[in-house]
């Protein structure tokens, strides 16, 4: 009896050592306040041309799409897994077929939703891509080789589970845009 | 002069007990052949990388600001800093190709075999031990593929079902790959892996001496002792003979390392991978990432697998699972002998087989999947690495019936040479 209960306050002892230890492998303070929203001026993002800002820590795509890119959208859709947009990889407000607020600008995050690689932008489409003649123009990852529309749909067959994620976002004005905040619209 | 100084620590440490328990009265099989050099040659290696890893902690700063540089640094104006940095990549990578050789010998001989279970378990967390210190110390280098191969491996964790996202932060600490994930990864390779690995390895060893070595015929020595000694009549005092023909095996080993040491430290950028030798950009991945060469092969399996149920879960089980499998061998064998040299046709070409995809996939999860080219839009390779992970997993599964349908041979009463 002795022996037991001894050995059961030693085990909860050792038991919360331990878990001090693992408590401290958690993201420190210093890391979560790190994730401030990001203003980003879109008056120099010629159509067709994308930029890549930085939110807490990862690449965020904004792609000034141009009207045949968001036309080439419609051609995709019969070759990506979720055209719809169904599952939750968007806010609300971009749940359409051009993911976005204002078709033209598209927001993404810049991380593959495989194993987190930042896909390569081949925005072109045809042959130049390096992805054969009857590619739409998109990203590719060069990781696993995944494959996304210009929309950041996945294509079937690759091994991303999912379009590419849409952080929260929001106009300022028109030429203003703050990632990582949508107060305004939610 | 040296006896009274032996009997004084004997009478207070049972030194003599374990030179003679280990070396001079530890019987060998006599007929041990190449395959026999890899045990030893790991474990000059684990000395050698703790060696050389100790006097670059001295120089090398655990800090996403100054890494890099550090290493330039030590590469650059360290008095011969270069020659411990290469020592320690090349003891890297070449501590994989030594213990994919002996794990290989264990299953051309079977070594893995009842009574040896445990001995091949401890060696097979040695062999975990030793990918978790490998993956910890690539990120070290903080260059393009430290950083993208981390956040790869570590988003593995984040396709467990419901905990997995969670599990991703606490391991990186932070949300994405930071200094917070390069300082812990830094503390994980120097203190915690090492300690892990040497007792492990303490373990494997005292295992093997409790249960004695296998032999290229997979037969048990014990049974025939010499009735006046009691000493297995083929076997040898581990040292000298052993101690001298592993000798040996080192010196030309040791040729071997410096060879590339001096001449090709980066051996064409599979030990140290070109684009680490940029520093790590967390907003741009490079055009084409691969895991070092000894990661390939499992790399390979996680990429032939499709997603499912919207999840990249069950590739990273199939990779998991690739690993675990091995554990299972010696319940898997259950062939009457052990040695390949008296298995039958369907096991030599199970083995074949099985070495055959583990090599290509190796080879293909060093390239991109398009390497091919595609055959109505499918990547021909990736076509080929599923065919090689399902041969590789049908190896083991299969193990059960090929091993008890094969026509073995009978074993020899006694080695043979």
């Amino acid at each position: 009896m002795l022996v037991v209960s001894t050995g059961a306050v030693g085990a909860a002892g050792a038991l919360a050592a331990v878990s001090t230890l693992f408590v401290s492998m958690a993201p420190s303070e210093r890391a979560k306040a790190a994730g401030a929203p990001v203003e980003v001026d879109l008056a120099k993002l010629e159509p067709g041309m994308l930029i890549t800002e930085e939110w807490r820590g990862k690449p965020v795509w904004i792609l000034h799409r141009t009207n045949e890119m968001l036309g080439k959208l419609g051609e995709t859709a019969a070759l990506v897994s979720d055209p719809d947009s169904k599952l939750p990889m968007q806010p609300k407000y971009a749940t359409n077929i051009e993911r976005s607020i204002k078709p033209e600008y598209l927001v993404l995050v810049g991380i593959c939703t495989h194993l987190g690689c930042s896909p390569t932008q081949k925005l072109e489409a045809g042959e130049a891509s390096g992805l054969g003649a009857d590619w739409s123009g998109g990203f590719f990852c060069p990781c696993h080789g995944s494959k996304f529309d210009l929309a950041g749909r996945v294509y079937k067959g690759v091994p991303a589970p999912t379009n590419l994620e849409v952080p929260p976002h929001q106009f300022l004005s028109d030429s203003r845009l703050l990632i990582g905040d949508d107060a305004a619209r939610s | 002069m040296l006896r009274p100084v032996m009997t004084w620590i004997d009478e207070r440490f049972p030194m003599s007990k374990m030179v003679r328990e280990h070396l001079t009265e530890y019987y060998a099989p006599k007929n041990f052949n190449f395959w026999y050099f890899f045990g030893g040659l790991a474990i000059v290696v684990l000395a050698i990388q703790i060696l050389s890893g100790i006097f670059l902690t001295m120089h090398y700063k655990p800090d996403a600001e100054k890494a890099f540089a550090s290493v330039e640094y030590i590469m650059r104006d360290v008095p011969l800093g270069w020659l411990i940095r290469y020592v320690h990549s090349t003891g890297a990578s070449l501590f994989f190709v030594v213990i994919y050789l002996h794990m290989f010998r264990a299953l051309l001989y079977g070594s893995y075999r009842k009574p040896r279970e445990l001995l091949w378990i401890f060696g097979m967390v040695i062999y975990l031990c030793l990918m978790a210190e490998a993956f910890f110390g690539y990120l070290l280098p903080w260059g393009q593929m430290s950083y993208w191969g981390a956040q790869v491996i570590v988003n593995l964790f984040g396709a467990v079902p419901l905990i997995g996202p969670d599990l991703a932060v606490w391991i990186r600490g932070d949300y994405v790959v930071s200094d917070a994930t390069l300082n812990r990864f830094f503390a994980l390779h120097v203190i915690a892996v090492p300690i892990a690995l040497l007792g492990l390895v303490v373990a494997h060893i005292i295992s093997l001496h409790e249960v004695g070595s296998n032999n290229p015929d997979g037969i048990d020595i014990k049974k025939n002792k010499d009735p006046a000694t009691g000493k297995p009549l083929d076997g040898i005092p581990f040292h000298p003979y052993y101690t001298v023909k592993d000798i040996f095996g080192l010196v030309i080993f040791l040729i071997i390392f410096a060879s590339i040491v001096f001449f090709a430290p980066e051996m064409g950028g599979y030990f140290l991978e070109h684009n680490n030798f940029i520093p790590a950009d967390p907003l741009k991945t490079p055009a084409h990432i691969a895991p070092v060469w000894y990661f390939t092969p499992f790399y390979s399996i996680l990429r032939a697998v499709p997603p499912m149920f919207g999840s990249q879960f069950p590739g990273v089980l199939a990779m998991g699972g690739a690993v675990v499998i091995l554990f299972l061998l010696p319940w898997l064998d259950r062939s009457p002998v052990r040695s390949i040299r008296y298995k039958g046709p369907l096991f030599k070409v199970s083995l074949t087989v099985f070495v055959i995809s583990f090599l290509l996939l190796g080879y293909l999860g060093l390239k991109p999947t398009n390497i091919w080219g595609q055959v109505g839009g499918t990547d021909v390779a990736t076509v080929v690495a599923q065919l090689c992970t399902a041969l590789y997993f049908l190896f083991f599964l299969s193990l059960p019936i090929v091993s008890k349908l094969d026509r073995t041979k009978a074993e020899p009463d006694r080695v043979t040479s």
